[in-house]
C-alpha cells in the first residue's frame, strides 16, 4: 500500500485538492486511521487506564489563568506524579483536560495542530469562538469512546482581542459548550475547587491574585479529593500554571509557582480548618 | 514506421513544455532567498499584502515561489498538509525539508510528464539549522529538477541578473540588515518584465514581502516582517551601507 503521507512519489490527489483549512478534516480524508477514536468499537467498557484529574481556570481583567494538578490515577493507584494537563493551544489560548489521559493527550495534540494548520494555510488566526467550536467538534468525535468508559473533557481558555478580555469555555462529553465568565473547574476535584473559587473570586483581582486563588482552589481539591495531587515539595512538583493576556500565552516557571504554593501552605498551617 | 497525424517526438514535447513554462515564469518578478548570521531571509517583490509568495511551512521550514499564483498556492497548501501530517504522525523534530523537497520534485515531475500543461512555477524550500552550516536551501523548477543551493538563490523572471548581483555582494554570516540590503539591491538591478529598463524603481515596505527563518526563535522560527517594522529595517540598511 502506498504511504498515505506521500512517502515516495507524487503527492496523492487529496493533498492537491483545494478546499479545507482544517487539519482534522484533511486527515479524515488522507489518513483516517491517525484520528483519535479510529480504532472502532471496543469489546467492552475500559476502566483500568490512567485518568487526569483537576483543572481550574480563573479570569481577571485583561486575561485568564489556567492551572492543573500533576496527578494521574489508575483506579486507586497513582499512575503518574508529574503529568502535565495544561497546554499551550496557540499564542492566545491554552487548553487542559480531565479524564482518560491517553485520549486527552491525543485530543490536545490534534487541537494544537488544527489551530496552527489553519493559521498557516489562511495566514490568519481563528477567532476565540471558532477555536472553542473546533474543540467542541473534536470532543463530539470522542463520544462513542466516552460511552465505553474512555471519557475526556477539555477546558479551554484564551484572550479575546476583539473584547480585550480572558474567556473560559467548558464542555461535557457530548460536547455541549458553555462559556464561563468568572471561573471554572473540571475533573474529579472540581466540586471542591469551585467551592473554593466561589469564596475567593473578585472581579477586579490582579493577575497575581488570580494565580493565588487558582492554586488555593487546587489545594482545596487535593485536600478533599483523593485523585487530585497536592503540591509535592519533596519532589519539587508544583501545579502547572499558564496565563493568557494581550501579550500572549505564558507558562509560569516552577520558581514563580513555588513561592505562591509555599505562602498558601504557611497561611493554612495557622488555620485550624486547614 | 508510419507516424500518426500530429505526432510530436518526446524530445519535441519536452522542449515545447519547457519553453511554455519558462515563458510563464519569466513574466513574474523575482524572489531572493539568502542566508544571514541567525537564519535565512526571504525577500520578494510583491505589491500585494495578502497574496503571499513567501510562507511558513513548519517550525524550521519555509517556502517561496514565483509563477502562477493558483499553482504555487496549491503546492504550498499541499506542503503544509504533508508536513503537519508528518509532525502529527511522528514528532515535530522528524519533519524535514528534504522530505518536502522530494515530494515537490516528484509532484512537479509527474505533472510535467503527464499533463498537457506543466506548472509555471519555481519554488524554494528552505530549512534553518541549529548553526549556519546546517541551513538547507533547495530550488525546484517546473519539471521537477531539484538543486541544493548554498548561501543564496534567486527565482523568477530576471533570476540571472539577480543571481549575478547576489554572487557579488553576498557574504557568509552577514548581519540581517546587510542580507536585506544585498537582496533588495539584487532585486532592484533586475529589469522587471514589461519595463524596457530599470529606471527609478524604488523598493519600499509597500512593494516588498519579507520573511525570515530565525534560529534564535523558539519552536516556530518563521517570522514575517511588514509595515513599520520593515520600514525601520529598510532604514537601517540604508544607514549601514
Amino acid at each position: 500500500m502506498a504511504d498515505p503521507l506521500g512517502g515516495a512519489g507524487r503527492l496523492p490527489a487529496v493533498f492537491m485538492t483545494p478546499g479545507t483549512s482544517s487539519f482534522t478534516d484533511f486527515l479524515s480524508q488522507s489518513a483516517p486511521h491517525l484520528l483519535p477514536g479510529a480504532q472502532g468499537g471496543l469489546p467492552g467498557p475500559v476502566t483500568e487506564v490512567a485518568h487526569g484529574t483537576t483543572i481550574v481556570a480563573v479570569t481577571f481583567p485583561g486575561g485568564v489563568i489556567m492551572a492543573g494538578d500533576r496527578r494521574a490515577t489508575q483506579g486507586h493507584m497513582i499512575a503518574q506524579r508529574d503529568v502535565e494537563k495544561v497546554h499551550h493551544a496557540d499564542d492566545f489560548s491554552c487548553v487542559g483536560y480531565a479524564g482518560t489521559a491517553g485520549v486527552g493527550a491525543e485530543l490536545i495534540r490534534l487541537f494544537q495542530v488544527e489551530l496552527e494548520h489553519y493559521e498557516k494555510i489562511e495566514g490568519a488566526t481563528l477567532s476565540l469562538d471558532a477555536k472553542a467550536n473546533r474543540l467542541a467538534a473534536m470532543v463530539k468525535g470522542n463520544l462513542p469512546m466516552a460511552l465505553q468508559g474512555l471519557a475526556v473533557v477539555p477546558l479551554f481558555a484564551g484572550y479575546d482581542p476583539d473584547l480585550d478580555k480572558g474567556r473560559i469555555f467548558s464542555y461535557d462529553i457530548a460536547a455541549a459548550k458553555s462559556e464561563e465568565r468568572t471561573y471554572e473547574s473540571i475533573g474529579s476535584g472540581s466540586v471542591f475547587a469551585k467551592g473554593s473559587l466561589k469564596k475567593l473570586f473578585r472581579a477586579d483581582q490582579s493577575q497575581a491574585d488570580a494565580v493565588r486563588i487558582a492554586l488555593e482552589a487546587l489545594y482545596d481539591a487535593a485536600d478533599d479529593d483523593s485523585a487530585t495531587g497536592g503540591p509535592d515539595s519533596i519532589r519539587k512538583l508544583y501545579p502547572i500554571v499558564a496565563s493568557v493576556t494581550s501579550d500572549g500565552y505564558r507558562r509560569y516557571g516552577d520558581d514563580e509557582v513555588e513561592p505562591v504554593v509555599t505562602a498558601i501552605i504557611a497561611d493554612r498551617s495557622t488555620s485550624a480548618g486547614g | 514506421m508510419t507516424m500518426p497525424f500530429g505526432y510530436a517526438s518526446p524530445e519535441q514535447q519536452v522542449r515545447d513544455k519547457s519553453e511554455y513554462a519558462r515563458k510563464g515564469i519569466a513574466r513574474g518578478r523575482s524572489v531572493v532567498v539568502i542566508t544571514y548570521a541567525d537564519g535565512i531571509l526571504f525577500v520578494a517583490e510583491n505589491p500585494s499584502a495578502t497574496l503571499h509568495k513567501i510562507s511558513e511551512i513548519y517550525d524550521r521550514i519555509a517556502f517561496a515561489a514565483v509563477g502562477k499564483y493558483n499553482e504555487f498556492e496549491n503546492l504550498r497548501t499541499a506542503g503544509i498538509r504533508l508536513m503537519d501530517s508528518r509532525g502529527y504522525m511522528y514528532d515535530r523534530r522528524d519533519v524535514t525539508s528534504r522530505a518536502l523537497a522530494n515530494a515537490y520534485a516528484q509532484t512537479l515531475g509527474a505533472i510535467f510528464t503527464e499533463s498537457v500543461k506543466p506548472y509555471e512555477v519555481e519554488i524554494v524550500v528552505a530549512e534553518v539549522g541549529r548553526t549556519s552550516g546546517d541551513d538547507k536551501i533547495y530550488k525546484l523548477t517546473f519539471d521537477g529538477s531539484i538543486a541544493d543551493e548554498r548561501g543564496f538563490v534567486a527565482i523568477g523572471g530576471a533570476s540571472d541578473q539577480v543571481t549575478t548581483s547576489l554572487k557579488e555582494h553576498h557574504r557568509d554570516g552577514q548581519p540581517l540588515a546587510d542580507a536585506l540590503r544585498v537582496a533588495v539591491r539584487a532585486l532592484t538591478v533586475s529589469v522587471p518584465p514589461g519595463l524596457p529598463q530599470n529606471g527609478e524603481r524604488v523598493l519600499t515596505e509597500a512593494n516588498l514581502e519579507v520573511g525570515m527563518l530565525d534560529r534564535t526563535r523558539s519552536r516556530r522560527q518563521f517570522k514575517r516582517i511588514a509595515g513599520t517594522a520593515l520600514a525601520e529595517l529598510l532604514a537601517q540598511t540604508a544607514t549601514s551601507s
